[in-house]
């Protein structure tokens, strides 16, 4: 299991592309946000909140089809469902090993972006915080749509489509961490709901994409 | 011994839905049809509401057939998983764009209703946003449907959406709540609450509740014989190509 956690780490990393693209689409989407409302400092400020979590959210769905399709079609995705460890392990690595390489560098770039959007001074710790809880469910969520669309050929759309809806609680509970953060208000309800989430997608959803990976190899 | 599960036999199932199709269907039209003349024509406008209270014979019957449709979803999306009856995927598959439509208009007549009594189409108010949610589950589920080829790997991957969708869907429910507050009244039909809407337009509600119901189950069984027969069709399909 940590070999196959190490293995998708490297190939993440010597592949190519996979590693830095979330991060440049991150900093694309919220060097645009500016154009599209105005250099106005304090709407900007008021919107940095879920801006910054819209931008996590979206560069996490725009890799997620690297969690399982590259393995799909080059057959390695059989070997690992008959080898000899839970396919659900797998899963849980795989997702893993997305959150590591995509979830992770969003959140150290995320506090830098909020800079640019003049993001309250407060809510920086709550920030990182939330995007450290929250972007694992990201990640869990996300390989269980990408399970789902692994067999299909043109996954990409249906997958974002299927997978967006399933992401709003964490979206709402992350956004609202961080708004109640910069106006100095009590966070603690949303972060234990969000963690509760997190913890909940880690725990249930391997075993559902697991079960969709057996359907699709079938 | 006769069980409950010989009625999922497609066999069976034609048979006694092609008796029972018609007298649900004939049914469903005269409830409703009874139902909404009486709300329409027979009760008294609001007083503070006036002539729009009378979209409530669609709006809630539509919104609630909304939420159960799914719910039929997930009891025959098991069934399918645990115990492989071919007509009860075929049930949900079949339920799915009922829903669809029932949501739709649901959001459409509280649209409606909105503009004059809350002075506004649209607010991101808790129930509102997530019907809009649910809308989006129920287009989710009937594009994966339409993606996959193979009918067995389509039924089951669907499924497993739907498990799953539905654990989302009712933690998008409590979520929303908690994320904004609402202009949208509590339940209005509710058995266990005292604070019910007067009588004179509880009854012809009920009226049109139960006609939307029985259009509900007339639709599905109709939809679910029409899946069946496209399947029947496929199959002779593949068998002709085999011989020929």
């Amino acid at each position: 299991m940590i070999r196959l956690l190490q293995r998708d780490l490297i190939l993440a990393l010597r592949a190519g592309g996979g590693f830095g693209l979330g991060l440049g689409f991150f900093l694309i989407l919220v060097t645009l946000v500016p154009f599209g409302i105005g250099p106005n400092s304090e709407r900007l400020a008021a919107i940095a909140p879920g801006i910054l979590w819209l931008g996590a959210l979206l560069a996490c769905l725009l890799s997620l089809d690297r969690i399982f399709a590259l393995d799909y079609e080059d057959g390695s995705l059989d070997l690992l469902a008959t080898a000899p460890v839970p396919l659900e392990g797998v899963v849980a690595m795989k997702a893993l090993a997305h959150w590591i390489t995509t979830g992770l560098p969003l959140v150290i770039a995320a506090p830098i972006l909020g800079v640019l959007l003049h993001l309250e001074t407060a809510a920086y710790l709550w920030l990182i915080v939330t995007l450290l809880i929250g972007t694992p469910a990201l990640s869990f969520i996300g390989a269980f749509g990408a399970a789902i669309t692994v067999g299909l050929k043109r996954g990409g759309l249906l997958m974002s489509l299927l997978v967006l809806p399933l992401y709003i609680p964490t979206l709402i509970f992350g956004a609202e961490v961080v708004r109640r953060g910069a106006l100095g208000f009590e966070v603690a309800t949303p972060l234990m709901m969000q963690a509760a989430i997190t913890a909940g997608a880690i725990a249930l959803l391997p075993f559902a994409a697991a079960a969709a990976i057996r359907i699709a190899l079938r | 011994m006769a069980s409950l599960w010989e009625w999922a036999n497609p066999h069976k199932f034609m048979t006694w839905t092609a008796k029972a199709l018609p007298i649900i269907s004939i049914a469903a039209a005269v409830v409703t049809v009874i139902g909404l003349i009486w709300g329409f024509f027979f009760t008294p406008d609001d007083y503070r509401q006036g002539a729009t209270i009378k979209i409530f014979y669609i709006h809630v019957p539509t919104a609630m057939i909304a939420i159960n449709a799914w719910l039929m979803m997930l009891i025959a999306s098991l069934i399918w998983l645990i115990r492989r009856h071919h007509v009860s995927v075929l049930a949900a598959k079949a339920a799915a764009p009922v829903g669809l439509i029932m949501t739709l208009i649901a959001l459409a007549t509280g649209a409606i209703w909105g503009k004059p009594m809350w002075g506004t189409y649209w607010e991101w108010d808790p129930r509102l946003t997530s019907f809009l949610i649910l809308f989006l589950f129920y287009l989710g589920y009937l594009a994966l449907w339409e993606a996959i080829e193979d009918p067995d790997t389509a039924a089951d991957l669907t499924s497993v959406l739907c498990l799953v969708g539905s654990v989302f869907a009712l933690l998008s429910r409590y979520a929303v709540n908690f994320w904004n507050q609402g202009l949208h009244q509590g339940a209005s039909l509710s058995l266990d609450k005292q604070e019910n809407v007067a009588d004179v337009f509880w009854y012809p509600a009920l009226v049109a509740l139960f006609g939307f119901v029985l259009m509900f189950v007339a639709l599905v069984l109709l939809r679910t014989r029409t899946e069946i027969r496209k399947r029947r069709v496929h199959a002779i399909e593949l068998r002709e190509r085999v011989q020929g």
